[in-house]
């Protein structure tokens, strides 16, 4: 079938495609590498026609710098939060829905409604549920009109109500708030992979394993877990490179204040520094900060994949 | 008479195995459904919430013992919330936007996805291995060049600056390409020979039999611009193209203290609200969408 014609017509079909990648996709990984290595580029001296020496500047500058730092930290404790909890979460109630008949369709409808939200929208019910309403400086004599629908649900449970987001508040709570709505908010991918494996995992395995007589323990450990690996490990590696692209969830709770009043960009984290610089007009940085966050998703994805090789049974 | 004795006795043992067994099956079961059901409580909670404190007074909702169901349903807070937001403007901009690239990048992707499984061509697979490389590369890297490439076309501020960088998804061209692959080819070569144009087979054939995947790449793509954020906040932030999601945080940038929540949970829930109806309707295809990219790895 190839014949000239044919080469041709491809290439016309191609062409839009090719296009719009060429300008929007192929471009920007040569330059974003070239801005990267550039000593202090910055797109605004650039086009006054300012020139800058090759270096390895931006890279060192920005490892140096404190803020990056802490949006470095704040991305690792997030994703090393979330990826384990959300996926031991979905797997369980993967399993559970798989083992049901009545109400199965229902419950795997609701839990899969989170994923149709909008991460900004839904933030900000989440900082509803967890703000202080009255709450503006922490000082003594201020009027507390309502503690938040958690702290009332708290302090019903005899507990005492913790400052989630509010002006003073913990750096341990901002992150336990990030941690339940990204959590919330990661289940719902993963219930559907996973409860899809579960039920293409045949049957068989399960009466032969009732034959002998195994316990439901050791039927998970032995038949589930393993033939489920591949999907976990899948999960897995996306919610990691999800993790490591946390941004917006942030925006929704706190604002592009990216923290408590009290501490504007506390929970910045490496997507938002990109985007920080970005508005600053220092590519370079910029760009030396988006290879970082490249390299270390590729490791961290290398690491996982190469941990999979030696348990997934595929 | 020993040994009938014996075998009543076995009887009885099994019997009460059996119980035993049921006991724990039902337990099991019971345990199974009430960890389900919390946690379907759980996951609908802040639903909930949103609407219970759209409807809600301000004063209600500052009571410091909370009310689970509004005492006075306060539908204006709609009205306010729409007028506070300018919602009409931003759904209008959005729809405008996510309409306009969905049909644009279907052409696209369907006529990417058409040379990829039925033409030959020098190159293919490597181009295609090319595409599928680029889909490991985090967004970011790509934004900090296009931010610049669109200032200089001067596009700042516009819809085109919205709609065009996001026209090809390649992973949409995979997906399509996946689904292309499964038609025979002896249709094609049937085709073909009845003197059938490419075009007219793609259109009569093709788009046909992969349209639960068009309508799946559909709805993904209008949700995208529905939720789509970093991106608009960083060229076209400007009251007349701005997009809905923007809007929103625009509009109620305070998310702690003394914040007018009913308001702000009601215009939450306005823009919740066409996600939810899509997902009442289309949820066959967003599902389907969403776990075959599952199977992409």
């Amino acid at each position: 079938m190839v014949n000239s014609k044919h080469q041709w017509k491809a290439w016309i079909y191609l062409a839009p495609a090719i296009a719009v990648l060429l300008v929007f996709t192929v471009w920007p990984i040569f330059n974003t590498v070239r801005m990267a290595f550039l000593e202090n580029y910055s797109g605004l001296e650039a086009t006054n026609g300012a020139t800058f020496s090759f270096g390895v500047g931006n890279f060192v500058k920005v490892l140096k710098y404190k803020r990056f730092i802490s949006c470095l930290k704040n991305t690792m404790i997030l994703c090393v939060l979330t990826v384990p909890i959300s996926t031991i979460l979905a797997l369980l109630i993967a399993v559970g829905l798989n083992s049901i008949k009545p109400l199965q369709k229902i419950l795997q409808t609701i839990f899969f409604l989170p994923y149709v939200t909008n991460s900004i929208a839904i933030g900000m019910v989440f900082a509803a549920m967890f703000n202080i309403v009255g709450a503006f400086y922490g000082t003594e004599n201020e009027l507390i009109v309502t503690a938040g629908i958690i702290n009332n649900v708290i302090e019903f449970f005899g507990g005492t109500p913790v400052n989630w987001i509010n002006y003073g508040s913990q750096y341990s709570a901002n992150i336990a708030v990030m941690t339940v709505y990204i959590v919330w908010n990661a289940l719902p991918f993963k219930i559907l992979v996973l409860l899809g494996g579960l039920q293409s995992i045949n049957k068989q395995y399960y009466d032969a394993a009732r034959v002998d007589g195994s316990s439901r323990r050791r039927i998970f450990a032995r038949i589930t877990v393993p033939l489920l690996s591949p999907m976990l490990a899948y999960v897995v590696i996306t919610g990691f490179i999800g993790g490591f692209k946390e941004y917006t969830s942030i925006v929704g709770i706190f604002g592009e204040n990216m923290g408590p009043a009290d501490d504007a960009g506390r929970l910045n984290t490496m997507v938002g520094f990109i985007y920080d610089s970005l508005s600053t007009n220092s590519q370079g940085r910029a760009s030396a900060a988006a290879l970082i966050l490249f390299g270390i998703i590729l490791v961290v994805t290398l690491l996982n994949l190469y941990v999979s090789k030696k348990k997934v049974h595929y | 008479m020993n040994d009938v004795k014996m075998e009543t006795m076995s009887e009885k043992d099994m019997r009460r195995v059996a119980i035993r067994q049921a006991i724990v099956k039902g337990l099991v079961k019971f345990g199974v459904y009430a960890f389900l059901i919390i946690m379907a409580l759980i996951v609908l909670f802040p639903f909930y919430w949103m609407i219970n404190s759209s409807l809600k007074t301000l004063d209600e909702y500052r009571m410091s013992v909370p009310t689970f169901w509004p005492h006075k349903v306060m539908i204006s807070n709609y009205a306010s919330a729409y007028k506070t937001a300018n919602l009409g403007k931003l759904f209008v901009n959005t729809v405008i936007v996510g309409v306009v690239s969905t049909i644009l990048s279907l052409v696209i992707t369907v006529l990417s996805a058409f040379a990829f499984a039925r033409l030959e061509f020098k190159g293919k697979d490597m181009l295609f291995a090319g595409l599928l490389a680029t889909m490991m590369i985090p967004g970011e890297l790509f934004t900090i060049t296009n931010y610049g490439t669109v200032t200089q076309l001067g596009w700042t501020n516009t819809y085109t600056v919205l709609i065009v960088p996001f026209l090809v998804s390649v992973f949409y061209i995979y997906l399509l390409r996946q689904n292309f692959l499964q038609i025979p080819n002896e249709l094609y070569l049937a085709a073909k020979v009845d003197g059938t144009s490419d075009l007219k087979y793609l259109w009569r054939v093709m788009i046909p039999l992969a349209l639960p995947t068009l309508i799946s790449i559909t709805i993904l793509k209008m949700m995208g611009a529905w939720n789509s954020y970093i991106w608009p906040r960083l060229v076209a932030n400007d009251a007349a193209h701005r997009l809905i999601t923007n809007g929103l945080r625009n509009a109620f940038t305070e998310t702690t203290g003394d914040v007018n929540y009913p308001v702000q949970m009601a215009a939450v829930a306005l823009v919740s609200l066409p996600l939810f109806l899509v997902f009442v309707f289309l949820r066959k295809y967003i599902m389907q969408g969403v776990s075959r990219s599952g199977t992409k790895g």
